[in-house]
């Protein structure tokens, strides 16, 4: 724990930590947005979420080695992710819609080992990343340096996630996409075609975390094993915001950012994978005590 | 015929063919052994996943705290820590075949005493969530579990830890943990066809069924749901200590909190035999550690996809588990009342 004093000592570096955390929280706010979607939308929660994320990482890191920038690969990643979803909700996820829930997370789950094993065998299990060729900020004389490619991917992904809601509160497939969120029946009655609707929410949320992913490529490594990690992530950042709440999904996202950065930082780096896991149960663990207090409990 | 009455002779059988099997195949003692430790660890996933209804894909930090307090326990009993860590367990640290059953026997039970107080810990914690919570919460646990477990000194860190020598005055290793591993899975069995068949499987199966309306008839919820887990922590604990000492090694990611395999493989077998059963996970493991022994060294390498596809074939196209098929195709063998209406025959089936 040495390492709070120098956190005292030397005050700059809890800057350096802050701008981290949100600049890489603004990336897990994106693929937690599209988990948002599919659970508000379809009732599924998704645990393959990561590995569509690692998946769209992959695609970014190969247009890269194929000599392109890495910055075409984020709508390479897009539109290839947006397919493989597409193609498993065509495949598995329509069948386990309206199935009860035990159904559709062990089914979710199944497919979340099933990429993961295929990208450790077809990709290997070697860390990746991309060079994006961009330079370092550097601030308050050279003690604080932001790589560009963050504050990019930052600005990127708030973009994206800002399409994308104007995408859902405009147009018109938007709409019926918001229509089949709030009562799948009657939006089907008034003559919503809800299995396309659903085929889109899925494909979309998978051309969220292509671009997701190639933007985590690009300012961080991704080997095949990671993707459960940012299952967890979206899923605790969407249970503090809620569903449908773009702003508080932003926010948590710093926030998760930033405690992640805190205590790689404070713990060692060796345990912020487990501090992420161990965030979750805890977070879980104390909303379903509140809720307690008022005889409700997380469903 | 009913079923009930053929019960005496497959028990008879079954009991037979275990105990000559290990001697008849001296080769596969290993692979036999581990047959047991799915079968235990099937059954009492199926505690909570299929009686409760609690789908928890965390059941492997049990396994793993057996597993590291059986080691540890084994290894403090008679060692000194830096000259064991320093040779590896070596050669020179052998043990008389008393002190290893010794250690083995006092490291699994307070590897089980762990194991259920941490899922009485846990449980009153987190059982209070249903559904989707519930699950992902397990699934954060278990590999919270191997990320804490890698970075701890104590227990060998992310170089893992070395279990002691087998004797070998006490003969053949695989032979020692089969009947080990055999007893456990016995003393499983006969333990939740007696929970079953009293108020606690009653108790779970309402929770299972409708937990608001069991909390309304006065069932206390909450502590029928620690205990099942607890009952659950224990014998995958148990198994879990034995499996750390079969292997001679354990890797806190790979072989402890082993998510993608046995914690995957629990929860498939418990499926795949029909969860909520009896005999489902007994006939799930069996059938899926046999394929798996013989088909599995074909494919190279993408075993852990076919399993990941496996998964999502049962629980898509078949998640009754073949107890749930036979159960709806021959529902009469079970005591239950045929209709004339095939419809109501299944509905009485489940």
């Amino acid at each position: 724990m040495s390492n709070i004093e120098l956190l005292f000592e030397a005050p700059i570096f809890s800057v350096q930590l802050l701008l981290d955390g949100i600049l890489i929280g603004g990336v897990f706010a994106l693929a937690a947005f599209g988990m948002a979607l599919v659970w508000g939308v379809m009732n599924i929660i998704n645990i393959a979420q990561g590995e569509l994320v690692i998946l769209g990482g992959f695609v970014t890191y190969f247009v890269y080695e194929a000599g392109f920038s890495p910055f075409l690969g984020i709508p390479v990643s897009a539109v290839v992710v947006f397919c493989v979803a597409w193609l498993l909700y065509r495949a598995v996820i329509f069948r386990v819609v309206d199935k009860d829930l035990f159904i559709s997370l062990l089914a979710t789950f199944g497919i979340s080992i099933l990429l993961q094993q295929l990208m450790n065998e077809v990709f290997g299990a070697d860390i990746v990343s991309a060079d994006s060729g961009l330079e370092n900020y550097q601030l308050f004389d050279n003690r604080v340096s932001v790589t560009q490619i963050k504050v990019v991917s930052f600005f990127i992904s708030l973009a994206f996630g800002l399409g994308l809601v104007i995408f859902l509160k405009k147009s018109r497939l938007g709409q019926a996409i918001r229509a089949t969120a709030q009562n799948a029946r009657a939006a089907r009655i008034l003559g919503i075609d809800t299995d396309k609707v659903y085929a889109t929410t899925f494909a979309l949320n998978g051309a969220i975390c292509g671009v997701a992913g190639s933007l985590i490529v690009m300012t961080w490594i991704i080997h095949p094993y990671v993707g459960l990690v940012y299952t967890v992530r979206s899923f605790m950042i969407v249970v503090v915001a809620g569903l449908g709440n773009l702003a508080a999904v932003v926010l948590s996202g710093f926030g998760l950012g930033i405690a992640e950065n805190v205590a790689g930082f404070l713990l060692g780096a060796e345990f912020q994978i487990a501090f992420v896991f161990s965030l979750l149960v805890v977070i879980l663990a104390w909303r379903n005590f509140r809720l307690g207090r008022q005889r409700k409990y997380l469903k | 015929m009913n079923w009930t009455q053929q019960k005496t002779p497959v028990y008879l059988a079954i009991l037979v063919v275990s105990v000559v099997a290990p001697f008849l195949l001296p080769n596969y003692q290993n692979q036999l052994a581990m047959l047991w430790v799915m079968v235990i660890i099937a059954m009492s996933w199926d505690v909570i996943g299929g009686q409760m209804g609690y789908n928890s894909f965390g059941n492997v930090v049990f396994f793993g705290v057996g597993m590291y307090v059986t080691a540890v326990t084994q290894r403090d009993m008679f060692f000194d820590i830096a000259t064991y860590t320093e040779k590896a367990g070596g050669s020179e640290s052998l043990l008389s075949s008393f002190d290893f059953v010794m250690g083995f026997g006092v490291g699994a039970a307070l590897g089980a005493v762990a194991a259920v107080i941490l899922a009485a810990v846990l449980g009153s914690a987190i059982l209070g969530m249903r559904g989707h919570y519930f699950g992902i919460c397990t699934l954060g646990l278990g590999l919270a579990a191997g990320e804490i477990a890698n970075g701890i000194d104590y227990i060998g860190a992310g170089s893992g830890l070395v279990t002691p020598i087998f004797p070998d005055s006490l003969g053949s290793r695989g032979a020692f943990f089969y009947f080990y591993f055999f007893g456990v899975a016995v003393a499983a069995f006969f333990v939740l066809r007696w929970l079953y068949s009293n108020r606690f499987g009653l108790a779970i199966n309402a929770i299972r069924d409708d937990e608001d309306k069991a909390e309304a008839m006065g069932i206390r919820t909450t502590r029928y749901k620690t205990m099942a887990w607890c009952v659950s922590g224990f014998f995958t604990a148990l198994a879990g200590a034995g499996v750390g000492n079969l292997i001679g090694f354990i890797d806190p990611i790979d072989v402890a909190f082993a998510g993608p395999t046995f914690g995957v493989w629990m929860v498939l077998m418990a499926i795949l035999g029909g969860k909520g059963t009896l005999w489902g996970p007994v006939i799930g493991a069996v059938i899926f550690h046999i394929m798996q022994e013989v088909f599995w060294t074909y494919l190279l390498g993408w075993q852990r996809v076919a399993l990941g596809a496996l998964i999502v074939v049962i629980v898509v196209f078949f998640p009754q588990g073949i107890m749930g098929w036979i159960k709806a195709k021959w529902p009469e063998r079970f005591g239950h009342k045929v209709e004339d209406a095939p419809a109501e025959a299944k509905e009485a089936a489940r």
